[in-house]
């Protein structure tokens, strides 16, 4: 065997080695919605969407847990959106390279590395407790904002960075002023970028599920909420409630719930994507 | 076995019959009532309160009652500041709750609701177990049996000399405090070294997968997979008894069956609604909690909880 051919096999190898890392990943997300869509499409219809929790299996439904999910990502979007992309810019924008911006910096980073359960305990002491808000949907999403923060302030300072310098010097060189390139140019060229990523952080608030315990959403609700200061279920936490229970009825309910939620964040990332795509040609 | 199901379909229709009637009278004649019922506490005791709230609903539609599943030591933290009306709880109120509540004033009545048994558990092919004495699991779990008993003939010397594969619940769980209670005799007091799953599903595949396994988890489990595992007697001194409803509603399968409970705030009861849930949970409690896998109490003392609630509402007035 010649060099050539050894390196070439060599190649050979690394490539279908290569194929089987991914594949590994890919298979297990297959069973995985396989087992859930067998255990779980047949018990989805109209009533399962709008009936209430009941102590029937089949007579269970995630009306109010879902109504929760909406208001907890509805309201999350509302407060976290504006101060972390504020904050991204500010932090690309303006923030002087000094002591303060990398303390601030790396308290960013670190504040994303927090496991979500501590951001629970911070939201029970400061919204529900100190605040008094309550263990309701406004604490809940309050606390998630705090959770996905982080991530969209990093998505937003990537985001801004790609946008070219040449569009920044175009603008300058026209007269306009720092604000005016910031958000006539800048922010509409990076905007593809944003969205994504607060569509992701938000698809993950969607499933948290610890955090939202702590702060006291609750397993049993017989009604939707109605404003920001009732309380809440969330979709992950009735589907942990049927996951434990022994009869295989609620075992096939959890799976159905499984399949909503998946829907639910498989719609939102393809909406992350659609967008991502559309800015991205604009800009070219 | 086929006797328990035929017990438990029995129990569950006639459940059903009754319901159906008192409901009716019930419909007629009782005053429309509204508010809100704050409850929170055990993941164990929530099915069944669950069930209460859901049939409550059908008779009083303007009560909202809420429940939250921050375990029974999570459940007394709020209770215990006044933030929840009822607590639901897998165990005794411990001395420092107790404290926590007189410390804000907070006085409260604890009403017995349902038992949950215990099942002991092997694998289908095991032939050689047919019952077990309280002593010989508790040198099977006991702290000091950790890295000792590791086979099956060191339980009993006729047993088969084969490794022994041990299955329980997690340091998490309510049914663990119970059983280290129980058996050895401390809460929370156990070996170490076993499969340990907060999740019964989790114990139920290993023990069914695995001919020298022996577990514990709660006896609802045990019923939806009879098939797949062998439910095994305790010894209690004079018979072996399994756990059926009968055992453990009379008190015979002892001592693996466990009270559990909801305490009631006493300020709460100037709250007509709260007041009448917890009639209505007293009420129901026999039939709802056997629909939802957990075992009724002897009919006896649920009259003597419905005494002692009135004589706590008279008082608190």
């Amino acid at each position: 065997m010649t060099n050539v051919q050894k390196n070439r096999l060599k190649d050979q190898l690394f490539k279908f080695w290569g194929i089987g890392c991914t594949l590994i990943g890919l298979v297990l997300l297959i069973i995985f919605i396989g087992g859930i869509l067998i255990d779980g499409l047949s018990r989805i219809d109209w009533a399962f969407i709008t009936d209430l929790p009941s102590r029937k299996a089949e007579k269970s439904g995630i009306w109010t847990p879902l109504m929760g999910s909406v208001w907890i990502l509805v309201l999350t979007a509302i407060i976290s959106f504006p101060i972390s992309v504020a904050a991204g810019v500010y932090l690309e924008e303006y923030a002087k390279k000094n002591r303060l911006s990398a303390l601030l910096e790396i308290n960013i980073s670190n504040l994303a590395g927090v496991p979500s359960i501590i951001y629970g305990l911070l939201g029970l002491e400061v919204f529900v407790r100190i605040m008094s808000l309550g263990a309701s949907v406004l604490a809940g999403a309050l606390t998630l904002s705090l959770l996905i923060l982080p991530i969209i302030i990093v998505a937003t300072r990537e985001a801004i960075k790609a946008v070219p310098s040449s569009i920044r010097d175009a603008s300058y060189a026209l007269g306009a002023s720092k604000w005016q390139t910031i958000w006539n140019q800048v922010l509409p060229a990076s905007s593809g970028g944003i969205l994504t990523g607060v569509i992701l952080a938000l698809s993950r608030a969607v499933g948290e599920t610890a955090p939202l315990i702590v702060v006291g959403a609750l397993a049993y609700v017989p009604f939707a909420p109605s404003g920001p200061l009732d309380q809440f279920s969330v979709l992950p936490i009735q589907i942990f409630n049927w996951i434990s229970r022994p009869q295989q009825g609620f075992i096939d309910n959890a799976a159905a719930a499984i399949i909503i939620l998946l829907l639910i964040t498989f719609v939102m990332n393809g909406i992350a994507v659609y967008f991502r795509n559309k800015w991205q040609k604009k800009l070219q | 076995m086929k006797n328990l199901a035929i017990v438990m379909f029995l129990a569950f229709v006639m459940g059903a019959c009754g319901n159906k009637k008192e409901q009716k009278e019930a419909g007629t004649d009782i005053e429309k009532l509204s508010g809100n019922i704050s409850i929170d506490g055990s993941s164990t005791v929530f099915p069944i309160t669950e069930a209460v709230a859901e049939e409550f609903r059908a008779i009083q539609p303007d009560v909202k009652v809420t429940i939250g599943v921050s375990g029974t030591g999570g459940g007394f933290q709020k209770f215990s500041r006044g933030e929840t009306n009822i607590s639901n709880a897998s165990r005794l109120i411990k001395d420092t709750e107790i404290a926590a509540c007189a410390e804000n004033n907070i006085t409260y009545l604890g009403l017995e609701i349902a038992y949950d048994g215990m099942a002991i558990v092997v694998n289908p092919e095991n032939t050689w177990v047919d019952s077990f004495t309280v002593e010989e699991l508790k040198k099977i779990w006991e702290p000091a049996a950790q890295g000792k008993i590791m086979r099956w003939n060191q339980i009993r010397p006729e047993w088969p000399n084969e490794e022994l594969h041990l299955f329980g619940a997690g340091t998490a769980s309510g049914t663990f405090d119970y059983f280290t209670e129980a058996i050895n005799g401390k809460s929370g007091s156990s070996r170490g070294d076993y499969t340990a799953s907060e999740d019964d599903h989790v114990l139920v595949q290993g023990i069914s997968g695995d001919k020298y396994a022996l577990g514990y988890f709660g006896l609802a489990y045990y019923e939806e997979s009879k098939d797949k595992l062998t439910l095994i007697g305790v010894n209690n001194g004079t018979e072996v008894v399994l756990p059926t409803i009968e055992t453990v509603s009379n008190g015979s399968y002892h001592p693996l069956a466990r009270p559990m409970f909801i305490y009631v705030n006493s300020t709460s009861i100037k709250h007509p609604e709260v007041v009448e849930f917890v009639n209505f949970y007293l009420d129901n409690a026999a039939e709802l909690s056997e629909d939802v896998g957990y075992i009724a109490l002897p009919a006896e003392i649920y009259a003597k909880q419905k005494e002692n609630f009135k004589a706590f509402v008279e008082n608190n007035k």
